[in-house]
């Protein structure tokens, strides 16, 4: 297990080298000069051109420019923000929390729905049931995030005023952050009513972050277990007369959560690229959010550092699923 | 430390809910983050609306809603004969914000105007590299550093400004943004104690508001100033709450999760006006949207040419057709929010007739030419695409064959300032300081020609005009030489004006006291809640 894990770790590290270089060759790559692009229509003269890219460091070779980047990287420096001029680090780590927050609750909705809609629509193979599933979970997968958030703002917050529209918490609320996981936070606070606000400001987001994880772990389940089930040892079990609840429950799912396991590990990296947009429509204030503004501030050191650490949490995610097999399916021996 | 302030914020947060029912706090929904809290290191709209005019003061100001100068910390000023001596007489016992990280032993004084100016200027001040690429954008922008010659302390309450050449246009930069006045007593704090980026961050200023606490990315909570020497605030509390999405910050207005919004959709603006609880303010942008013609390249070297084409330009259905009637056409350089507009000139009709009598005028027959078409939506045209297809078609009709061409936004902004360009180029301006020459001398001085001067075009009469208005000190004579100079360029005609884009602000019913600005600044001293 010690040996398989270091040899996890030591493929992470060229993995990591090679984001780091996308993620550094990418941004320079759209096209836009970031101090013609800062100085927009107002002309900017060839003296104060080459002052601010000397300032900003991109007047040097690119390879002096990447190595120097990732030195820094080593000791724990992504660089400040051209635009804040905060450490990026820092930044990230400020906002991560909602972004945490609100990914775990899509995720935890995800599968608590997800997942028994599939054993469900598997053994009524064929049924309505499975169908009605099957359909509504393709739609689902294939929602157009931005357009699904605002059509659930304009109902559920505009028409039925159940939920607030935006935001974590009422503004009327205002404590400093602890743990920066608002839900936490606002019992820590012990201001009342705070936990119910930040709650009910949870609920629209969660749904639409969830809502392509969630067809797609229940489309997952349903065909994983599907395969399970018309294996031999289902028909023994059967055979010798186990009540169904236990040949699906036990000899079933848990053959069949391997699949699914790698695919909700997967969905960590969609729940990233959801939470960039869902962020912008509920003005969560996430690292989704703050990757967009960066593009188009064209902060060149808050692109590239936040594309790295959303790597590195999500190497760090698949390596997670890679052991959980081994605790899920004692044959696996690594 | 930590302990102390969430101690203090528990408090805070605690006499906010107790006086709940008394305390009114005022909702603007943000449209982005601040980059940070100093304006003098920034030159977006947001962060200025979110720093400056909350927590800052400046010499001057501008009257609300409109671009002329009135005295703000400095209570009075004399500019010398010459034209080169400005001499500004400070409000005496004006308070700087004592905050829960500040707290000021003195009143603003002749020391703080002086730093803030040398923070910008003079490379040896402590503060001018304190964050990695301060640029002070607009302090060299607007071109303080060619045309101060000193800025000192006379007495406590009196600072002599000295420039190196007459430039009227100085005294309307004094109000902007980046011109506000730090305490200098703040700033040496800071920098004793090894904290100057928090200057960027916890800012202190003379203003109507103080900062009270910013949540990145979604809350930044102010509190009204009790010693403004204007007057304590009618609201207790102000919060921007950053909404980047225009359709969700309408949702939050319709729900009454705040009062008043920037930047609505142009699809939703009927909608709002309807809307029973809602109204709307709306006012011409300090924007122009234009067409510049190469007028150093044949055939459009030709005046008449150039006439023909503004006659065959239908400015009315572009407005439509782009802003869905959130914008008015332009006859000017200027937008009519602007003093010195000229109201009296006649813009060209749309008339195709005319248009084709004068290209045979010309004698240049039919002719192919390019009309450049931005590739980002910017507030004076949303879509130059589509505005360049609405040219082309009409052109076709006076037998001119338009190509419409692009490049990405940079490219393009480089490639259009070259002298021997093919084509005319559609781009515009929004205005810094609401100054006239900031528009006519900027945009269509000779000095500006391979520059910003997209029309190449250096006209004698005018550019003398321009400059004489920029040294004359009296407002008066500056008018009648802007409003000759607005003549001179209808006659010319190096651009089409296309439109001057409506900046519309939707609020709730019961805002009172919101004066729209035509700078485009969301300020909010002097607003109220009734019931």
């Amino acid at each position: 297990m010690l040996q398989f894990l270091f040899r996890r770790l030591a493929v992470l590290i060229p993995t990591f080298v090679g984001v780091s270089i996308i993620a550094f060759a990418f941004i320079r790559l759209l096209p836009g000069d970031p101090v013609q692009m800062m100085a927009g229509e107002r002309v900017i003269s060839p003296e104060r051109h080459a002052e601010l890219s000397q300032q900003l460091g991109f007047d040097r070779p690119i390879v002096v420019q990447y190595l120097d980047y990732l030195g820094g990287i080593v000791t724990g420096d992504f660089g400040n923000s051209i635009v804040t001029k905060r450490p990026v680090l820092s930044e990230f780590l400020a906002l991560f929390p909602a972004t945490l927050e609100l990914s775990i609750c899509a995720i935890l909705l995800a599968v608590i729905i997800g997942v028994p809609l599939g054993i469900i629509a598997a053994v009524k193979r064929g049924s309505w049931f499975d169908q009605g599933v099957m359909g509504v979970a393709l739609v689902g997968y294939s929602m157009p995030i931005f357009w699904w958030g605002l059509l659930l703002i304009i109902f559920f917050s505009g028409v039925l005023q159940l939920t607030p529209v935006s935001g974590r918490i009422s503004l009327m609320y205002f404590f400093p952050p602890v743990t920066g996981f608002m839900l936490i936070d606002s019992l820590l606070s012990g201001q009342s009513g705070a936990f119910k606000s930040a709650l009910s400001h949870l609920i629209l987001p969660t749904v639409v972050l969830a809502t392509i994880p969630l067809a797609v772990i229940a489309r997952q389940t349903r065909s994983a277990m599907l395969e399970v089930l018309s294996e031999d040892y289902v028909r023994t079990a059967r055979a010798k007369g186990l009540p169904p609840r236990r040949v699906i429950g036990l000899h079933a799912l848990r053959n069949a959560l391997i699949p699914v396991v790698t695919t909700i590990g997967l969905q960590i990296g969609v729940l990233m690229a959801g939470a960039i947009l869902t962020e912008t429509i509920f003005s969560w204030p996430g690292i989704g959010k703050w990757m967009v503004d960066s593009v188009f501030r064209r902060d060149y050191t808050v692109v590239q550092g936040g594309l790295l650490l959303i790597a590195i949490i999500i190497m760090v995610v698949n390596l997670l699923v890679d052991v959980l097999y081994g605790l899920i399916n004692p044959r696996i021996r690594y | 430390m930590k302990l102390k302030s969430a101690f203090a914020a528990a408090l805070l947060a605690a006499t906010m809910m107790s006086g709940a029912a008394a305390a009114k706090t005022f909702v603007y929904c943000s449209e982005g983050s601040p980059e940070g809290f100093d304006p003098g290191l920034y030159t977006a709209g947001t962060t200025f609306d979110a720093a400056a005019h909350t927590v800052y003061n400046r010499l001057l100001e501008f009257k609300p809603g409109t671009t002329e100068t009135i005295p703000g910390l400095a209570e009075d000023y004399q500019i010398s004969e010459d034209g080169l001596e400005y001499t500004f007489k400070l409000r005496p016992g004006v308070k700087f914000h004592t905050t829960e990280y500040f707290t000021p032993t003195r009143d603003l004084n002749a020391d703080d105007v002086v730093y803030s100016f040398e923070r910008q200027w003079k490379s040896d001040n402590p503060w001018n590299k304190y964050v990695a690429g301060a640029n002070w954008e607009y302090f060299n922008g607007m071109g303080l550093p060619d045309l101060l010659e000193s800025v000192e302390k006379v007495d406590d309450l009196t600072v002599r400004i000295k420039l190196k050449r007459p430039e009227a246009p100085f005294l309307a930069s004094l109000a902007m943004p980046f011109a506000s006045i730090m305490s200098k007593e703040y700033l040496d704090k800071l920098e004793a104690d090894g904290q100057m980026n928090l200057l960027n961050q916890q800012p202190v200023g003379t203003g109507p508001f103080q900062f009270v606490a910013y949540q990145q990315d979604a809350v930044i909570r102010y509190k009204a100033n009790e010693n403004y020497h204007n007057g304590k605030q009618k609201i207790d509390d102000l919060v921007f709450a950053i909404t980047p999405d225009a359709s969700v910050r309408y949702q939050k207005l319709k729900a009454g999760e705040c009062h008043l919004m920037p930047y609505p959709n142009s699809a939703d603006v009927e909608e709002i006006k309807a809307d029973p609880n809602l109204k709307v303010q709306e006012q011409e942008g300090l924007n122009v949207a234009y067409l510049a013609y190469n007028t150093k390249v044949a055939p459009f070297d030709d005046v008449r040419v150039r006439k023909a084409l503004n006659h065959a330009i239908n400015k009315e259905a572009i407005v439509e057709a782009v802003f869905q009637g959130q914008a008015t056409p332009a006859k000017n350089p200027i937008p009519p929010t602007m003093w010195s507009y000229n109201d009296a000139i006649e813009d060209d009709a749309y008339d195709l007739d005319q248009a084709k009598k004068l290209l045979e005028e010309a004698g240049v027959g039919n002719f192919d030419m390019k009309i450049w078409a931005m590739p980002v939506s910017r507030p004076y045209m949303l879509n130059a695409r589509r505005a360049a297809e609405i040219m082309q078609a009409d052109f076709q009709k006076i037998g001119v064959n338009v190509e419409i061409v692009s490049y990405e936004w940079a490219e393009y902004l480089e490639r259009s300032k070259a002298e021997d360009r093919d084509g005319a180029v559609m781009l515009g301006w929004t205005g810094d300081n609401g100054d006239p020459d900031n528009f006519l001398h900027t945009l269509l001085g000779c000095e500006a020609v391979g520059g910003n001067n997209r029309a190449q075009w250096c006209n004698e009469e005018f550019n003398s005009l321009v400059m004489k208005a920029k040294e004359a000190s009296e407002v008066d004579e500056r008018t009648r030489l802007y409003e000759e100079a607005q003549v001179v360029f209808k006659r010319e005609a190096p651009w089409a004006t296309i439109d001057h884009s409506l900046s519309v602000v939707p609020m709730r019913k019961n805002v009172e006291g919101f004066v729209q600005s035509p700078l485009g600044d969301f300020a909010f001293e002097g607003v109220d809640l009734v019931e």
